[in-house]
């Protein structure tokens, strides 16, 4: 079988006394697409920014649980949280550009690192952006805000951006929700392309996108994992009542 | 029973009223400009006695000889904004970013209805603290500090009260222009392995630098127009104040001291006009370029 990227062991959350994430059990595998499936306000996007700790922002949340990344709690770490978030890099809905030109907006993170000078970042700014599927349509314009893009090529350019950190894993929180089809299908082939490298987690509550590009799917409803399976055994083989009725349009 | 009167009454009160709330709106609209075409009236006499240049660069204020300079008042009025803006300047951005990014929400809960019972204290308030604490604290301390010797009723007093009551008028519009910097971005720029402060000084104050800038602005022209609490702590002597430390006259406090007083003097009351006239100026278009940038700003997000 494959290794285990991530492994979400029994985890649970609360925003002060609403519990948002009940005992979630999820095994993310190496170099897959891992679709997270669920109608809106499951916890998908919760569970995402718990993974990458963004959630520590939001001071009321409580977490118990374990989630191990390569062997090690994230939740725990006595790392510096800025080297986990690193090891990740995040999609979001609407893309987010940095009030910066393109070329800063993939330097951002690198020079985060400590890379710095035009001359070091250049190379990794046209490998990154040719590995989003952009370099083509902004190597003209490196300089001009990221703003002027159209906002398909803005999410690309956030692709490149998070590719730039060097992730291991890219976290994509329904990614194509806000673009037009075809950019959409650009930033779904970018993902197929992408998992022999990197290992792929996805929210989504599109069945068509989830069946296109997923290896793996996990159901998740009012915070409750219902069922992970791969991508066949899911849409074909529904273990689940509840998975049933949603793949049959029951309700979202 | 009265409600139940016919509909002809009914439909002649509903015209009567919405003529009413009509007229009332218009008055508001109409208020800024009758004001400012009767300064414009006034102070139509003096434009036409001296130049513009003249009214705005000379420093020679002799009333009684019909000679009117502004350029020692127009001169102590951007000192004392100066100073206030830019006392007041770091105190806000950094408490506003503290509120909206740093603290919880139970503190920014907390603060915000003080912040507007600082906003709502009366000016004369400011003016009489500025007078107990501020001037002696000009005169004994700061100025000897700096090599100088002042009474401290000084420009510089005026600038220190000014920045203080600046203060929660500023903050509630930084405050207001931090929001609107999506979470989605702060995400974005911590995903990338940033930390907190990284992401405020590269993401959020540049993102948000025009609204920070018309922040200012706004702040600025209340500033500029403050005229009480300045007025009691500024001094009130007619030249141009070689140091911050000497005593000056902004422009509000001209027009408050003097309107009325000196009447028999003749053009007195026109040059006073055109003095309103010009702070109406000032004030009016930094409030509309400001206002329009942070609509702009906010219609973006």
């Amino acid at each position: 079988m494959e290794d285990t990227k991530i492994s979400i062991q029994n985890l649970n959350l609360w925003f002060g006394k609403l519990k948002i994430l009940n005992e979630i059990n999820i095994e993310i595998p190496e170099n897959k697409v891992t679709v997270i499936l669920g109608p809106s306000g499951c916890g998908k996007t919760t569970l995402m920014r718990t993974m990458n700790r963004l959630v520590d922002l939001q001071g009321e949340a409580r977490i118990s649980g374990k989630i191990m990344l390569d062997g090690e709690d994230i939740l725990n770490t006595k790392r510096d949280i800025t080297l986990v978030r690193q090891k990740m890099g995040l999609l979001s809905q609407r893309p987010t550009t940095l009030p910066m030109s393109i070329f800063n907006n993939v330097a951002y993170g690198l020079r985060l690192k400590g890379i710095r000078g035009r001359k070091k970042l250049w190379p990794h700014v046209e490998k990154h952006l040719i590995e989003a599927n952009l370099w083509d349509e902004v190597k003209d314009r490196l300089h001009d805000p990221a703003s002027r893009l159209s906002i398909g090529q803005q999410q690309r350019l956030c692709l490149a951006r998070g590719l730039a950190v060097n992730p291991e894993i890219i976290l994509a929180d329904e990614p194509t929700s806000a673009l037009d089809p075809i950019s959409a299908a650009v930033i779904e082939n970018q993902f197929y392309k992408l998992k022999e490298n990197y290992t792929i987690v996805l929210v989504t509550h599109i069945m068509r996108q989830a069946r296109r590009i997923a290896d793996n799917v996990v159901f998740m409803y009012l915070g409750d994992v219902i069922e992970q399976a791969p991508v066949d055994e899911f849409f074909n083989n529904p273990q689940h009542k509840m998975t049933r009725e949603y793949l049959r349009g029951a309700f979202y | 029973m009265a409600l139940c009167t016919n509909y002809k009454t009914r439909k002649l009160k509903d015209q009567l009223v919405s003529l009413w709330i009509r007229f009332m709106v218009l008055l508001v609209v109409a208020l800024p400009l009758i004001i400012a075409f009767s300064l414009f009236y006034k102070s139509w006499l003096i434009l036409g006695h001296s130049s513009l240049s003249e009214l705005l660069f000379s420093s020679v204020w002799r009333p009684l000889a019909g000679k009117f300079g502004f350029f020692p008042f127009i001169i102590s009025s951007v000192w004392v904004t100066f100073i206030g803006l830019m006392l007041t300047a770091p105190i806000c951005l950094l408490s506003a970013i503290f509120l909206t990014y740093y603290g919880s929400r139970h503190l920014l809960r907390f603060m915000q209805p003080v912040i507007d019972i600082l906003a709502g204290i009366p000016s004369v308030i400011y003016g009489v603290w500025g007078i107990l604490v501020i001037v002696p604290a000009v005169g004994k301390y700061l100025a000897p500090m700096f090599g100088y010797e002042s009474s401290g009723f000084s420009i510089m007093a005026g600038g220190i009260v000014l920045s203080v009551m600046l203060i929660p008028f500023v903050l509630n519009i930084l405050i207001e222009i931090f929001r609107t910097v999506h979470h989605d971005l702060f995400d974005a720029s911590l995903s990338l392995g940033a930390t907190k402060w990284q992401t405020i000084k590269h993401v959020v104050l540049r993102k948000s630098f025009a609204g920070i800038v018309s922040a200012f602005g706004l702040g600025l022209s209340r500033a500029f127009g403050e005229t009480i609490a300045v007025l009691m702590v500024v001094g009130n002597v007619v030249g141009v104040p070689e140091n911050l430390f000497q005593p000056g006259y902004p422009l509000p406090a001209l027009i408050a001291n003097n309107y009325g007083e000196m009447l028999s003097i003749p053009m007195f009351d026109s040059a006073l006009m055109f003095a309103a006239l010009l702070l109406m100026v000032v004030v009016v278009v930094f409030n509309i370029i400001s206002r329009r940038t942070i609509i702009y700003l906010e219609s973006k997000h």
